[in-house]
């Protein structure tokens, strides 16, 4: 192959597309395409979403959900067999004994634990442990923003109705409901702890529009909202000297049988498993993006697998809506190092268009993200407009020097300095050249039933955040992730402090659940070596795992 | 019509694999050599020096988080043969060059202060109370040039000296907390550190609560919306559906 000529980061063949879209810009400057009606939505996701195409998925064969049907990978991984036998693993006297362990050290995590403490239960008698290091979570990433119904023109009902609208209307009442009343109150929190939210010169909160929403109701830090909400909350977590482990994820629950009583913790490091034993406990691990469904790269961070899940399938918790996945319109398609990483959404909410190959605004760009994201690959895969990349994926253009025709020169750099320095680093400047954009795997818009206090069906287990399912539905609205964690993270420290107040006994601790497990396994028929949960991907080369032998075990 | 849209999924999912199962090695056009601790490899040229490193074979446990430029977990030090000079890079956000010399950094023993952020006030009395060291800066400009988000944080320190709250927060915003300035300074300083509780104070006492959000939480306190909210709740989805599609929305 010839060597391909680059002008400013983009191939030279790119290049004259580019001229396509400068050429249509100023007819589109004020047009913007009509919102689909509910049939059209309908349409366009029967014929385009991943989610609808036929394949994918397949039954969960027994457990709580048997009957439900969720993606391939998830379901090889309900199916697998545990890390630890529960014929041979000893359990030894606890290394730690606490009134509250959280598994997880996002967002939901550290805020569970902080209002935990806010709510009398001492530092010292709760633990976070964390599979890589406290932070490192799908919160850390998020870009655009958090909901909350606070303008005058707004409120917690109008927040209700866009959030189940989008969801399909098959969201759980009572923790929607939860979410839209409570998010005032996190703002109010947020900012006592010192989180700097995007202001106005009066001091107003600068609130944007997104897709599905139809009142501007994102608050957003520049476009590192959730690193800056996390940070903060981390540093008052470490301020106020809770306990916390890194490189330590559970590998396994341990129960009485029914009650959850425990956890086994293994060491990355050094292979040396630790028993944790706790009163109550909340599970807030996130979600599957690294199980690469549907073979879709993903805007998730390394250790988004799916832990979470698995964990509490096991111990007979009830998930639901395992049957959808969430794809973000506007995942990276260029260049090859970057692809699949999360270009917010915020971008099009402040009036970046997504463009086919010919410069048509071919979409109303702030359609619910199921929808945006059918119809960008109804343009690529059956209108055949996308653009074709060096490494043969097609995408749409996000048409982002718009935003400054907008709003103004320099309210790319002001607004979205992440996105602005991220293509910078791969020579495309995002003020002067639109970017290429395909649907990337972004969010488990199901998981773990709970009540509006993050209680689940298992006595002792408590779930919050991106691991939990009911409060989005089928689809989640941008600025409800974040929100999610901080409402539902709240409320369970609230709750399992209430808990701890009835003064519960220390379970025993067995693996009495995993002999129910395997045997629930085996009546279904289900034969698998697959082992869960798997706590990375593996991106190692192929010709070296080819040759790889493993001499010390 | 049905297999045409199974066919949709799998031109997609081939179309992603590069980056999701790994490439194969007969589609690769180019060639590059980088040294991984002292050790030589070959790797596909146009990948980040993550992804150089996972095809050579490592599997990360530390030095790799959201691989995308904002935990800053995989902070590298690199040189490229030939110069002798130590660069700074995150390595899920640098493409892998012929010729570098990689090391990753798993950990910032920097330290940190434990405060009550609402016993303090936003100047400069409680960043010399808190971190009296900032004052040791030499302004040689290493942590500047070692940040990997181009932060001028040698500026923000002279902010912070001089007790300008307001500018070291807005300058120190897009900080990723990787803890490269720290590594770097010959002061030996944790300027991420100061930065972090610059921030919280800015925030929380300059910033503070507005009226707009105090008159929601009246309103929501004295039940203003419970009616409303528990009638849509009840209600069939046929309706609500209606009620979702005839909703106003807010425009530009």
């Amino acid at each position: 192959m010839a060597e391909l000529k680059f002008i400013d980061g983009y191939p030279e063949y790119m290049r004259k597309l580019i001229d396509v879209v400068n050429k249509t810009r100023p007819q589109r400057k004020d047009y913007t395409p009509k919102p689909m009606t509910m049939a059209e939505r309908e349409e366009v996701l029967k014929l385009c979403h991943p989610d609808y195409a036929p394949g994918g998925k397949r039954q969960i064969l027994f457990g709580p959900n048997a009957g439900d049907l969720a993606p391939n990978e998830v379901v090889d991984l309900l199916e697998a067999n545990p890390l630890v036998d529960e014929d041979k693993f000893i359990i030894t006297n606890p290394d730690y004994s606490v009134d509250i362990l959280i598994i997880g050290g996002g967002l939901a995590g550290t805020t569970a634990a902080l209002w935990a403490n806010n709510s009398g239960v001492p530092a010292e008698k709760i633990l976070l442990v964390n599979k890589l290091r406290h932070g490192d979570s799908n919160s850390m990433m998020a870009e655009g923003g958090t909901q909350a119904a606070d303008r005058e023109n707004d409120s917690p009902v109008i927040h209700y109705l866009d959030t189940i609208g989008g969801g399909h209307f098959a969201n759980k009442p009572d923790v929607v409901e939860a979410l839209v009343n409570d998010a005032p109150f996190i703002f109010e929190w947020l900012c006592s702890l010192g989180v700097m939210f995007d202001r106005d010169e009066e001091g107003n909160f600068v609130e944007k529009s997104f897709g599905g929403g139809s009142r501007k109701r994102m608050h957003a830090c520049r476009d590192y909202t959730g690193l800056e909400e996390l940070r903060v909350l981390r540093d008052e977590f470490r301020c106020r000297q809770i306990p916390y482990l890194e490189f330590y994820p559970v590998i396994e629950f341990l129960t009485d049988g029914n009650r959850v009583t425990g956890a086994i913790l293994y060491n990355l490091e050094t292979g040396e498993y630790k028993i944790v034993q706790a009163k109550a406990i909340i599970l807030a691990t996130g979600g599957f993006g690294r199980l690469h469904i549907r073979g879709f790269p993903t805007t998730n961070h390394y250790g988004a697998t799916a832990d979470g899940i698995v964990l509490a399938y096991r111990v007979g918790a009830k998930l639901r809506d395992t049957d959808t996945v969430q794809y973000h319109p506007t995942g990276a398609a260029y260049p090859q190092q970057i692809i699949g990483l999360l270009l917010t959404e915020k971008l099009r909410g402040m009036g970046a268009q997504p463009l086919n190959i010919d410069g048509e605004a071919f979409v109303y760009p702030l359609e619910p993200r199921d929808v945006e994201a059918a119809s960008f690959i109804r343009e690529c895969y059956i209108r055949g407009k996308g653009i074709v990349t060096p490494t043969g994926m097609r995408g749409v253009w996000l048409d982002t020097p718009l935003i400054d025709v907008k709003n103004g020169p320099g309210a790319i750099e002001k607004s979205f300095p992440g996105m602005f320095r991220m293509f910078k680093r791969f020579g495309i400047d995002m003020r002067r050249d639109p970017v290429l954009v395909f649907p990337t795997l972004h969010y488990q818009n199901g998981g773990v039933e709970t009540d509006p206090w993050g209680r689940t069906n298992v006595e002792g287990l408590w779930v919050a955040g991106e691991v939990s399912g009911g409060v989005h539905g089928k689809n989640r609205l941008m600025g409800n992730s974040t929100l999610d964690c901080l409402v539902f993270g709240r409320r369970a420290g609230i709750s399992t402090a209430e808990y701890l107040k009835s003064n519960p006994p220390f379970g025993k601790l067995t693996l009495e659940h995993l002999k129910r497990y395997k045997k629930m396994l085996s009546d279904a028929g289900i034969k698998t070596t697959k082992k869960a949960p798997i706590l990375f991907p593996d991106y190692r080369g192929k010709a070296v795992l080819a040759r790889r032998i493993d001499i010390f075990d | 019509m049905l297999e045409e849209k199974k066919n949709i999924m799998d031109e997609i999912a081939e179309a992603n694999k590069s980056v999701v199962t790994g490439i194969d090695e007969k589609d690769i056009q180019h060639w590059i050599q980088i040294s991984i601790m002292g050790r030589k490899y070959r790797v596909p040229a146009g990948l980040t020096i993550m992804q150089a490193m996972e095809f050579a074979g490592y599997r990360f446990i530390r030095s790799c988080g959201c691989r995308a430029g904002f935990c800053g977990a995989c902070t590298t030090v690199y040189r490229i043969e030939g110069d002798y000079r130590l660069k700074t890079a995150l390595a899920c956000q640098t493409r892998a060059d012929d010729g570098m010399y990689l090391v990753q950094i798993p950990f910032t023993p920097a330290q940190r202060a434990n405060y009550d952020i609402n016993q303090l006030t936003p100047g400069i009395e409680t960043l010399l109370k808190i971190y009296p060291e900032i004052l040791k800066c030499l302004g040689c400009n290493t942590c500047t040039k070692a940040c990997p988000q181009d932060i001028d944080v040698m500026e923000y320190i002279a902010c912070g000296k001089r007790g300008d709250i307001e500018k070291m927060a807005e300058i120190s915003f897009d900080c990723i907390q990787c803890g490269l300035c720290s590594i770097r300074c010959p002061a030996e300083l944790a300027q991420y550190n100061y930065a972090q509780l610059a921030r919280r104070l800015f925030g929380k006492y300059i910033l503070r609560i507005p009226e707009h959000l105090k008159k929601r939480l009246e309103e929501i306190k004295a039940g203003k919306f419970e009616a409303e909210l528990k009638k849509l709740m009840s209600m069939p989805v046929e309706e609500l559906r209606k009620i979702y599609a005839s909703r106003d929305i807010e425009q530009e």
